[in-house]
C-alpha cells in the first residue's frame, strides 16, 4: 500500500483532530485527490474484499450490525460514523492502516450514500452488496425516486460475488436482473408486511407481496412485555433481544443476517454478534442529563420518520418531545417531506401529555406542520441547545425526553448533549 | 365544501398532499364541514365539487395516469369554464396545458385547460423559491422540475419570482391563472406557508356558490414566521 498516501491521510486527520474537528471526510478527500488509485489498491489486499451497504434508510445501523456480526470471525474495517461518501471510506482506511502502511483487516464493510456508492463501485468493485430500500429522500439531489433505484442498480451490476436484496421493496427486488452475481433476499413475514409501507402504499397503492424466499426473515416483533424479535434463518426461528428500537431496525437485522450468511457463518455466531450490536451514532442513542434520559433519533425522510415515531409506542413513552429540523444541504433543503408524515399519533393518550417543542432552522415550519395535524406546540425555539435545555428542565427527574432530529441538527445536538450530559 | 384530491396514489412524492390537509383544516377550524373525494385512475370525477387539488409525481407516474387524465379533458375543461377552483402543482399543472414535449422530443398531449406548453430538458430547476402575487401576497415554497413552461395569451402568470427559476428560467414568471384555475411549480406545500393564498382559494370557492366570503380570521403567525425564514434560506 502506498505509504505516502497513508501518511498524508493520517497527518491530515491528526491536524484536524488537533483543531477539534471530526475529520471524517477531509483526510479522505485529500488522499483521493493526490493518490486516486489508493483506495482500489488498499481494498484489493483484503482477503474477503468489500461489502457495500446502500439504500435510503437504515444504512448506518445495518452497517454497524454487519460489522459487529462479521467481527465475531473477521477483522472488520468500517466507516461507522455515517460519513458515507467515497472520502469517508478512504478516511476510515487511512485512519485504521498502520504507520508502516499495513491494513490489518480481512474485510471492509462500508455504508455508502446512494449516489456515492456508484462512484465507489466504479473504483472498487465490491464482492458483496446489501441493498436496503428506495424511499422518497433528498429529492433536491435525486429528482425522483426512480433515479435513486437506478443508482442502486449500478451497485448491483458492479458487485462480483453476492448481492442481498430486500424482497419487500419492489424497486430493490427488481434489481436482481441487473447483476451477474449470486442473489439472495431478506424480508419480513407476510403478516408483518403492512407495517413497512413504501411511499406508494402509504397513499393506498396495492401492497407489493414478493414471492422470493428469504434467507433471513423477520417473523415477530416485540409486543407488550415480550421484548424479543423473531428471526427465521438456517431453518429455525430465533428470538433476539435487539438493542435498536423500532420495527425498521428489526427489518434491518434480517438484512444484516442475510448478508452475514453469505460468508457461511453459523447460526450461533450470527446470533451472538447480533446481540452485541449497540445503537449507531444518533440512531436511538441515549444520554443522561441531570437525571433525565434523553434519546436522540435521526429522521431524514417520510418513511424513516414514520418508523421512528413508532419507537414512542414503547413502554418508556416520552415526557417531552423535541423535533429539530435543519435544512442544510446534508439535510435536504426542501422540507416538504414533513407533510408526508402523519403526526396525529403524537396526541395519542399514552404520550398526549408530553411537552412538545420544535427546533432547528425550520423550527417554525415544523410547528406549522404539527399545527395542521391539530398537535399543539409548547415552544418554537430554533436554537438547538436552548430547545434541549428547556425540554430537559420541563420534565421531572427520571423523565424521558425524545429528540427527533435531521442529520446536521443531530451532529450539533450530539456535541451539545455530551457537553451538558453524558452518554448513557 | 367538497375537495377533489386528484391521483393521490400516483402524484404525491413532493408533499403536495399537504395542500389538501391545509384547506381541510382551515375549513374545519372555522366550523365549515368538508369532504375529501380521492380520485384515482378510473374513478369518476364528482360534479358537485368546490376545489380540485393535484400534485407533482414522478415521470413514470405521469405516464401511468396519462391516458386516464387525457380521457377527462372535456370534463375538466367544462369544470374550469364553470368556475371550479383548481390548484394544480408541478406535474398536474403541466398536464393541464396543451402538451408536454419530453426531452427526447416525444409529444404528450395535455387537456388544454390552461394555455401553456411545457418542454422537458435535462437540467432540473431545484431550490427554495418565493413568488410575489397581486392577489395573495407572497407565496413561499420549493421548486423541483425539469419542464420549462411557456404561457400563451389565454393565461396570466400567477406571480413573479426573483430568487427562483419559475416557469421557464427566462421570464421571471411563475405559475399560470385563468378564471379559478391555478397552476404553479411551488411545492412546500405552497399553502402551508402562504395562508393568505389558501384563504383566497376558499373565498373563490365560496363566491362561486354565491355564499358569504367572510372567513373567520385564524392565527397564522407561525406560518408567517416560517415563510419569512424559508424566504431567507439558501436556494
Amino acid at each position: 500500500m502506498n505509504l505516502l498516501a497513508v501518511w498524508l491521510g493520517k497527518l491530515t486527520l491528526m491536524a484536524l483532530r488537533a483543531l477539534g474537528r471530526r475529520g471524517n471526510a477531509l483526510p479522505g478527500l485529500v488522499v483521493e485527490k493526490v493518490f486516486p488509485s489508493f483506495l482500489a489498491r488498499a481494498m484489493a489486499r483484503l482477503p474477503e474484499g468489500v461489502v457495500v451497504i446502500t439504500g435510503t434508510n437504515g444504512k448506518t445501523t445495518t452497517t454497524k450490525m454487519i460489522a459487529t456480526i462479521l467481527g465475531e470471525r473477521y477483522r472488520v474495517l468500517t466507516n461507522d460514523t455515517g460519513s458515507n461518501f467515497v472520502r469517508g471510506a478512504i478516511t476510515a482506511t487511512v485512519e485504521h492502516a498502520t504507520w508502516s502502511g499495513e491494513l490489518p483487516y480481512d474485510v471492509a464493510v462500508f455504508e455508502l450514500d446512494e449516489a456515492w456508492a456508484v462512484r465507489f463501485v466504479a473504483l472498487v468493485p465490491p464482492r458483496r452488496a446489501l441493498l436496503l430500500n428506495v424511499m422518497r429522500d433528498q429529492l433536491d439531489r435525486f429528482g425522483e425516486i426512480d433515479t435513486t433505484a437506478g443508482l442502486l442498480g449500478a451497485v448491483a451490476a458492479a458487485t462480483t460475488g453476492h448481492v442481498v436484496l430486500n424482497r419487500d421493496d419492489e424497486r430493490v427486488a427488481a434489481l436482481a436482473g441487473r447483476t451477474t452475481a449470486q442473489v439472495s433476499y431478506y424480508g419480513v413475514a407476510p403478516e408483518l408486511r403492512a407495517l413497512f409501507p413504501n411511499d406508494e402504499e402509504l397513499y393506498g397503492g396495492p401492497v407489493f407481496m414478493s414471492e422470493h424466499p428469504a434467507s433471513a426473515e423477520l417473523r415477530g416483533l416485540p409486543a407488550g412485555e415480550q421484548p424479543y424479535i423473531t428471526l427465521r434463518f438456517g431453518g429455525a426461528d430465533h428470538e433476539v433481544l435487539l438493542r435498536a428500537d423500532g420495527p425498521h431496525n428489526a427489518q434491518n437485522a434480517a438484512g444484516a443476517v442475510a448478508l452475514a450468511l453469505t460468508f457461511g457463518m453459523d447460526t450461533e455466531t450470527v446470533l451472538h454478534g447480533l446481540r452485541n450490536v449497540s445503537p449507531a451514532f444518533g440512531r436511538g442513542q441515549s444520554f443522561d442529563i441531570d437525571g433525565r434520559r434523553l434519546v436522540l433519533q435521526l429522521v431524514k425522510n417520510p418513511a424513516g420518520f414514520r418508523q421512528t415515531l413508532r419507537t414512542l409506542d414503547g413502554v418508556t413513552g416520552a415526557d417531552a418531545i423535541v423535533v429539530a429540523i435543519n435544512d442544510d444541504y446534508a439535510d435536504g433543503r426542501d422540507v416538504s417531506w414533513l407533510w408526508d408524515v402523519d403526526f396525529t399519533g403524537l396526541v395519542a393518550p399514552a404520550i398526549g401529555d408530553a411537552r412538545r417543542s420544535t427546533s432547528g432552522t425550520r423550527a417554525a415550519d415544523m410547528a406549522v406542520r404539527l399545527r395542521y395535524d391539530d398537535v399543539s406546540v409548547d415552544e418554537v425555539e430554533p436554537d438547538l441547545e436552548k430547545a434541549v435545555r428547556s425540554a430537559v428542565e420541563a420534565v421531572p427527574e427520571g423523565g424521558h425526553v425524545v429528540v427527533f432530529s435531521t442529520y446536521t441538527a443531530m451532529w450539533a445536538l450530539h456535541a451539545i448533549l455530551l457537553r451538558i450530559g453524558q452518554a448513557a | 365544501m367538497k375537495l377533489i384530491h386528484l391521483y393521490p396514489r400516483e402524484m404525491n412524492i413532493y408533499g403536495d398532499t399537504g395542500n389538501v390537509v391545509v384547506l381541510a383544516r382551515r375549513l374545519k377550524w372555522r366550523g365549515l364541514p368538508v369532504e375529501i373525494a380521492a380520485v384515482s385512475v378510473g374513478d369518476p370525477l364528482p360534479h358537485d365539487a368546490d376545489i380540485l387539488l393535484g400534485g407533482g409525481g414522478q415521470d413514470a407516474a405521469q405516464g401511468e395516469i396519462g391516458a386516464d387524465f387525457a380521457g377527462r379533458g372535456a370534463e375538466l375543461r367544462a369544470m374550469a369554464d364553470d368556475g371550479l377552483v383548481m390548484l394544480t402543482i408541478c406535474g398536474t399543472y403541466q398536464m393541464l396545458g396543451h402538451e408536454f414535449i419530453t426531452h427526447e422530443g416525444r409529444r404528450i398531449p395535455g387537456v388544454g385547460v390552461l394555455d401553456i406548453v411545457t418542454t422537458g430538458q435535462a437540467e432540473r430547476l431545484i431550490g427554495n423559491n418565493y413568488v410575489d402575487t397581486d392577489d395573495a401576497g407572497r407565496l413561499v415554497g420549493y421548486e423541483n422540475h425539469s419542464g420549462l413552461t411557456d404561457l400563451g395569451p389565454g393565461v396570466r402568470p400567477l406571480g413573479s419570482t426573483q430568487l427562483g427559476r419559475g416557469n421557464n428560467g427566462r421570464d421571471q414568471t411563475e405559475g399560470a391563472v385563468r378564471d379559478n384555475v391555478i397552476g404553479t411549480y411551488l411545492h412546500g406545500p405552497v399553502l402551508a406557508k402562504s395562508p393568505q393564498f389558501a384563504d383566497d382559494l376558499l373565498r373563490r370557492a365560496l363566491s362561486r356558490r354565491g355564499r358569504d366570503t367572510d372567513l373567520e380570521p385564524l392565527d397564522d403567525s407561525l406560518a408567517e414566521q416560517a415563510a419569512r425564514v424559508a424566504a431567507g434560506r439558501p436556494r
